[in-house]
C-alpha cells in the first residue's frame, strides 16, 4: 500500500479567492503553509493588483522558542490575543471568520451553515453543539455543495446567498464521526486544548472551490440538532419563531438596522423552515435527500 | 513634511483624481483609511463627487460597508445624547458637548462619515460631583476603580476616570477644563462656560462657541501623547475651518479668543498642519507670533504621526516619532515631579495591582 502525495504546501505569500472575497494571506510558519495546501483547492490561488483583506499568521516577536505563539494580524492590527504554536492553523481560520463578520456589512451576515442542491440554499442555523458542521461535513460529500460551515452571507440587495467555501471546522467527537463517515477525505492539522476543544478542519468537496462564484436563493431553513438514538425528525417551525431564532444567529443583524430587518423577513417569508433532529448521519442524509426537493 | 506620498491624504486633498486610480493604490487607500477610521468619511467625500459610479466595485462593497457601521453609531448616538441631556436635566449647566458629540449635535460639516467613540462632556468644575452623581444614577458608572486612578483623575487631570454604561456600554468621558490641571499650559476654562451656545436638537445640552470650539479641538490634538486618530481629528478640524470661515469676522474672534483663553500654540499647530497636510485654505498671518524655535523639530514629529498608522505610511522614523509625541504628551500634561513617579507606577506597579485585583475575585 502507499501513501497518497499529500499537495504541495501553498506559498507564504498568497492571494485566494474565497467566493466574493479576495483574501491576501501571508504564512510564515511552515504548518500553515502545509494547511493550506491541504484544505484549500489549487483554484483559490489567484493573482492581482488589490486584495479585499490582508492577513498574517506569524509568531509574535519574542515567542518563536520559548513556549511559541501563534498571533493573527489583520493588516498589521493584532485584534486577537496570540494561542499557542499547535492552534496556529486553526488560528487563522477563526481569524479569516472575523475578519468577514466584522467588515463585510454588505451581506446580512448570520452564525449559520449553507449547502445547495438543485439551485436551491439550505441555511441551517445553530448554536455550538447543535451539530451543524458535522451534518454539513456529511451532506456535503452526499450531493449537497457546500457554502459555508459558519457564515451565511445573505445579499442584502437581492436575498441571495453567496458560497465562501473553505475548510469545515470539527470539533471533539465529531472529528473521528466524520473520519468513519467520509473514508479518504481530507483533514488537516488538530489543534488540541483550544476554547473549543479538540478543533480539526475538513477539506471541502472540490466541486465546492470550483463553483464557489454561483450564488443561490434561499429555499429551506433547518435548525439542526443532534440528540443520541434519535429519529430523523422535521418539524415545521412557525415564521414569526423562526425569524427570532434567527436573528439571535446574527452576526450584525444589529448593525444593519431596518435594512437587516427587511432582508431577514424576506427570508422567512420565501422559506419552508423546519426544526431538525437527528441521531444517525446516514438517517439524516436520507431524509434530506428525499424531502428537500425543489 | 513626511506625508505627501500616503495615498489616504491625497485622496482627502483632491477625492475627484481617485477615479483614475489603478486598484493597486486603492488597495492601499482602503486600508489607510480602514486603519485611520476614515473609512466611512472617504465614502462620504466621493459620493460628494460626480465619479461614485464608476468607482471600482470592491471599493464601493468596502466603502458602502463603512456606512453601515456609521450609520449605526449615528442612530445610537442620538439616543445616548436624549439619555444624558435627561439625565443631567436637573443640573444648573451649562453641560456642553465637546469634539465629534457636538459636530454631531449641531450637524457640523466634520460630522459626515465620522466614526464616533467615547462622549466627551464639559461641566464647570463646581458642578463635577452632581453630574457625576446623576450619570450614575442613569447607569453610568466609573471604570477605573484603583485608588491610585482615582487620585490620578481627580487631583491632576481635566477629567474624571470615564464612566461606562452598565447596559449600553457607551463611556463618557467627563471634564471640568481642556487641560489637566497640573498642565504646562494654563487655561481658564470660565469663559468657554460664558460662550457657550444652547442646542436646539437636545434641550439642556449646550456646545461651545465656534471659535473655542475649534481651539478644544486644537488644544486636544496638539496636546496628546497618542496620535492613533491624529488624520481624523486633523480632518475634523480641516472641515471646521473651511465652515466657520465663511464667516470673515472668524479670523479675529479666533486670534482673541486664542489670547483670552491661552491657546495661541495649540492653534498655531492646528494652522499649521491642517493647511500643510490638508490644504486648508488660511490667511497669511492667523497666529504667527504663536511659532516656536522647535518648528522643524515638531514637522518631523506630526508629519509622521499624523500619517495613518499603516506599514505603507511609515518610515524609519515613524515609531520614534510617535514615541517622543507619548512622551511630550506626558511633559505637557504634568511637571515631572509628578510625571516620573507617575510613569514608575504606570511600569511597574499598574500591573501587579490588576493581577491582585484579579485573585481577589477569582
Amino acid at each position: 500500500m502507499t501513501t497518497p502525495r499529500l499537495p504541495p504546501p501553498f506559498p507564504a505569500d498568497c492571494l485566494l479567492e474565497l467566493g466574493p472575497f479576495r483574501v491576501h494571506v501571508q504564512a510564515d510558519l511552515p504548518e500553515v503553509r502545509t494547511g493550506l495546501g491541504l484544505l484549500y483547492d489549487r483554484c483559490c490561488l489567484v493573482t492581482g493588483d488589490f486584495a479585499d483583506y490582508h492577513v498574517r499568521l506569524a509568531s509574535p516577536r519574542g515567542r518563536r522558542w520559548v513556549r511559541p505563539q501563534a498571533q493573527f494580524y489583520f493588516d498589521g492590527h493584532t485584534p486577537f490575543k496570540p494561542l499557542p504554536r499547535e492552534q496556529a492553523y486553526a488560528m487563522l481560520e477563526w481569524g479569516l471568520n472575523w475578519t468577514v463578520a466584522a467588515h463585510a456589512h454588505r451581506y446580512l451576515m448570520l452564525h449559520a451553515a449553507v449547502l445547495e442542491r438543485h439551485g436551491f440554499a439550505l441555511v441551517m442555523p445553530a448554536p455550538p453543539g447543535s451539530g451543524k458542521s458535522t451534518l454539513t461535513a456529511a451532506l456535503s460529500y452526499h450531493g449537497w455543495r457546500l457554502f459555508s460551515d459558519e457564515i451565511a452571507l445573505i445579499d442584502r440587495r437581492d436575498g441571495t446567498l453567496h458560497p465562501m467555501p473553505r475548510p469545515v471546522s470539527l470539533k471533539n467527537a465529531s472529528i473521528e464521526v466524520i473520519r468513519d463517515f467520509l473514508p479518504g477525505c481530507t483533514l488537516g492539522p488538530i489543534a488540541r486544548d483550544t476554547a473549543k476543544g479538540t478543533v480539526c478542519h475538513l477539506k471541502p468537496h472540490a466541486d465546492s472551490y470550483l463553483r464557489m462564484k454561483q450564488t443561490a436563493p434561499p429555499r429551506w431553513i433547518a435548525f439542526p440538532r443532534w440528540v443520541e438514538g434519535a429519529a430523523a425528525t422535521l418539524t415545521p417551525v412557525p415564521r414569526a419563531q423562526a425569524f427570532m431564532r434567527l436573528a439571535e444567529q446574527g452576526f450584525n443583524y444589529s448593525l444593519l438596522g431596518a435594512s437587516g430587518f427587511e432582508t431577514l423577513a424576506d427570508m422567512t417569508a420565501s422559506c419552508e423552515i423546519y426544526d431538525f433532529q437527528y441521531g444517525d448521519l446516514s438517517e439524516a442524509l436520507s431524509l434530506f435527500e428525499r424531502h428537500f426537493t425543489p | 513634511m513626511n506625508t505627501a506620498s500616503c495615498e489616504l491624504i491625497e485622496a482627502l486633498r483632491t477625492p475627484k483624481s481617485l477615479s483614475v486610480w489603478p486598484l493597486a493604490k486603492w488597495d492601499l487607500l482602503l486600508r489607510q483609511a480602514r486603519h485611520a477610521d476614515l473609512l466611512p468619511r472617504l465614502a462620504w467625500l466621493l459620493r460628494e463627487t460626480d465619479i461614485w459610479s464608476g468607482l471600482p466595485e470592491f471599493a464601493r462593497f468596502h466603502l458602502e460597508s463603512a456606512e453601515v457601521l456609521a450609520d449605526k453609531q449615528r442612530h445610537a448616538l442620538t439616543w445616548e445624547l436624549a439619555e444624558i441631556a435627561r439625565a443631567l436635566a436637573d443640573l444648573p449647566g451649562p453641560v456642553i458637548l465637546l469634539k465629534g458629540a457636538a459636530y454631531f449635535a449641531m450637524q457640523l460639516p466634520p460630522h459626515h462619515g465620522r466614526l464616533f467613540g467615547d462622549i466627551d462632556l464639559l461641566v464647570p468644575h463646581s458642578q463635577l460631583g452632581l453630574a457625576e452623581a446623576a450619570l450614575m444614577l442613569a447607569g453610568w458608572e466609573g471604570e477605573h476603580h484603583s485608588a491610585y486612578d482615582q487620585r490620578y483623575y481627580r487631583q491632576w487631570m481635566h477629567e474624571i476616570p470615564p464612566m461606562r454604561h452598565i447596559k449600553r456600554l457607551s463611556v463618557i468621558d467627563l471634564h471640568h477644563a481642556i487641560l489637566p490641571l497640573s498642565a504646562r499650559i494654563k487655561s481658564n476654562p470660565a469663559p468657554l462656560f460664558e460662550n457657550a451656545r444652547p442646542l436646539t436638537s437636545f434641550e439642556n445640552l449646550f456646545v461651545l462657541a465656534p471659535a473655542d470650539m475649534l481651539l478644544h479641538s486644537a488644544t486636544h490634538l496638539f496636546t496628546e501623547g497618542e496620535y492613533n486618530h491624529g488624520l481624523r481629528d486633523l480632518v475634523d478640524l480641516d472641515s471646521l475651518i473651511r465652515h466657520f470661515s465663511i464667516d470673515p469676522a472668524f479670523w479675529t474672534e479666533l486670534e482673541q479668543r486664542a489670547k483670552v483663553l491661552n491657546l495661541g500654540r495649540p492653534l498655531y499647530y492646528a494652522l499649521r498642519y491642517c493647511q500643510a497636510v490638508l490644504n486648508t485654505p488660511i490667511p497669511a498671518g492667523v497666529a504667527q507670533q504663536n511659532a516656536t524655535a522647535l518648528v522643524p523639530l515638531m514637522d518631523g514629529l506630526f508629519g509622521r504621526a499624523l500619517a495613518p498608522e499603516h506599514a505603507s505610511c511609515a518610515d524609519g522614523l515613524s515609531g520614534l516619532a510617535r514615541w517622543l509625541l507619548y512622551v511630550r504628551g506626558h511633559w505637557l500634561r504634568m511637571p515631572l515631579h509628578l510625571l516620573l513617579p507617575h510613569l514608575f507606577h504606570k511600569a511597574f506597579l499598574a500591573e501587579r495591582e490588576e493581577a491582585d485585583k484579579d485573585k481577589q475575585k477569582n
